[in-house]
């Protein structure tokens, strides 16, 4: 075996073994990397929004525009399979958004949010939210050239989420537990126990408790949130999603 | 199934890395796959099958080595294997663990046929 660009030692029957050592990602990535770098120069906060379909992703997004709507120009990425619906609930709200319909794709990936990107003018923007495809398994393998990954886990999903799909909680920069109002008549869903399976998963991410309906009393903690992130971004600091294939890198590279 | 997005990510690396030794045929493939890796070997297998049609690895045997996932304790210090949906430090029960393997995705190494004829003496 020889390292890939080494001179090659044929076996007799004329086969020889290469060591390659890319990610599969290797593709995606590199895009994700251009994104990034595009972001970067315009000084967009970019956040990239996972969750099972129907968590409250779009709801969360409208509240958080109510909120911080007056003071930033915020702009947002919609994936879904089919439909404008979201991105026809977030410009409602005065707010540019671009719509990406998969067809049968399971996942936005980096190529889908570029080509996006010639569809929506970064200049003046401070925050791009990216409202991925409602999927917790493939659209966490992705990285999209975002800044941070949020996981949204609603409150009638059941506490034991982070346990089931570990990839895409262990990814989370911030988890938010949403539709937080109806704790109070839900007797299976533990803020407790949800906490210990993302902890589980050795992630030390805030966990906020959400209440899209009740902005005004739970929302300020997610919003306070978002401020120190556009805080460390304008103070020069190079800031990446926690991906899960940050070891593979580190890997390839030994 | 996103697992056809990452083989057809796989096939272009197989097909420049053969390019670019000059072989036409590519035999063998193997793949370094961990758990918190967010792809499944038996789905890549059968995904393998989709997007190696008609490419330069049309013919090629699919190998895939599980990595186990491994953690190191920030806390104690110690090593662990572990489940994927339990990363906590078989030693202390912490939390606070780096992951040293569990979420490779790589293509390890590939094993090329047919190769150009050899003027240069290159390969």
């Amino acid at each position: 075996m020889v390292a890939d660009g080494g001179r090659l030692e044929k076996t007799a029957d004329g086969r020889a073994a290469v060591e390659v050592m890319t990610s599969l990602l290797h593709e995606n990535d590199h895009a994700a990397a251009h994104n990034r770098e595009h972001f970067n120069r315009h000084g967009v906060l970019a956040i990239n929004l996972m969750s099972s379909p129907g968590s409250g992703k779009t709801s969360l997004l409208e509240a958080t525009i109510d909120a911080l709507g007056d003071k930033y120009k915020i702009g947002v990425i919609e994936g879904d399979l089919e439909t404008e619906n979201d991105a026809k609930r977030i410009r409602a709200k005065g707010v540019p958004a671009i719509q990406i319909t998969t067809g049968s794709a399971c996942h936005l990936d980096a190529h889908m949010v570029h080509d996006a990107l010639h569809n929506l003018d970064l200049d003046g923007l401070d925050i791009l939210f990216i409202e991925n495809v409602g999927n917790l398994v493939c659209p966490a393998s992705f990285d999209l050239g975002h800044h941070l990954n949020v996981t949204l886990l609603s409150t009638t999903e059941g506490d034991d989420k982070p346990a089931k799909y570990p990839v895409i909680f262990r990814g989370a920069d911030i988890v938010l537990l949403t539709k937080a109002d109806l704790l109070e008549v839900l007797d299976d869903f533990d803020v407790g126990s949800a906490t210990n399976a993302v902890r589980a998963l050795a992630n030390p991410a805030p966990i906020l408790t959400v209440s899209a309906k009740r902005a005004d009393t739970t929302l300020a903690p997610w919003i306070s949130w978002i401020e120190a992130q556009m805080n460390e971004l304008k103070s020069g600091a190079q800031m990446r999603p926690t991906m899960q294939i940050d070891g593979a890198v580190l890997h390839a590279a030994e | 199934m996103h697992e056809l997005a990452l083989c057809q990510g796989l096939i272009s690396t197989v097909e420049r890395t053969a390019a670019k030794h000059r072989a036409n045929g590519v035999s063998r493939v193997e793949l370094l796959l961990g758990p918190l890796s967010g792809a499944e070997g038996p789905l890549l297998e059968r995904a393998f099958d989709v997007a190696r049609a008609g490419t330069i690895a049309e013919n090629a045997d699919l190998v895939i080595i599980e990595a186990p996932v491994t953690v190191e304790c920030h806390t104690c210090g110690k090593a662990s294997e572990v489940p994927p949906s339990r990363l906590l430090c078989r030693a202390c029960g912490g939390w606070q663990v780096r992951v040293t393997s569990g979420e490779e995705l790589l293509l390890k190494s590939i094993e090329l046929t047919d190769f150009e004829p050899d003027i240069l003496g290159a390969n």
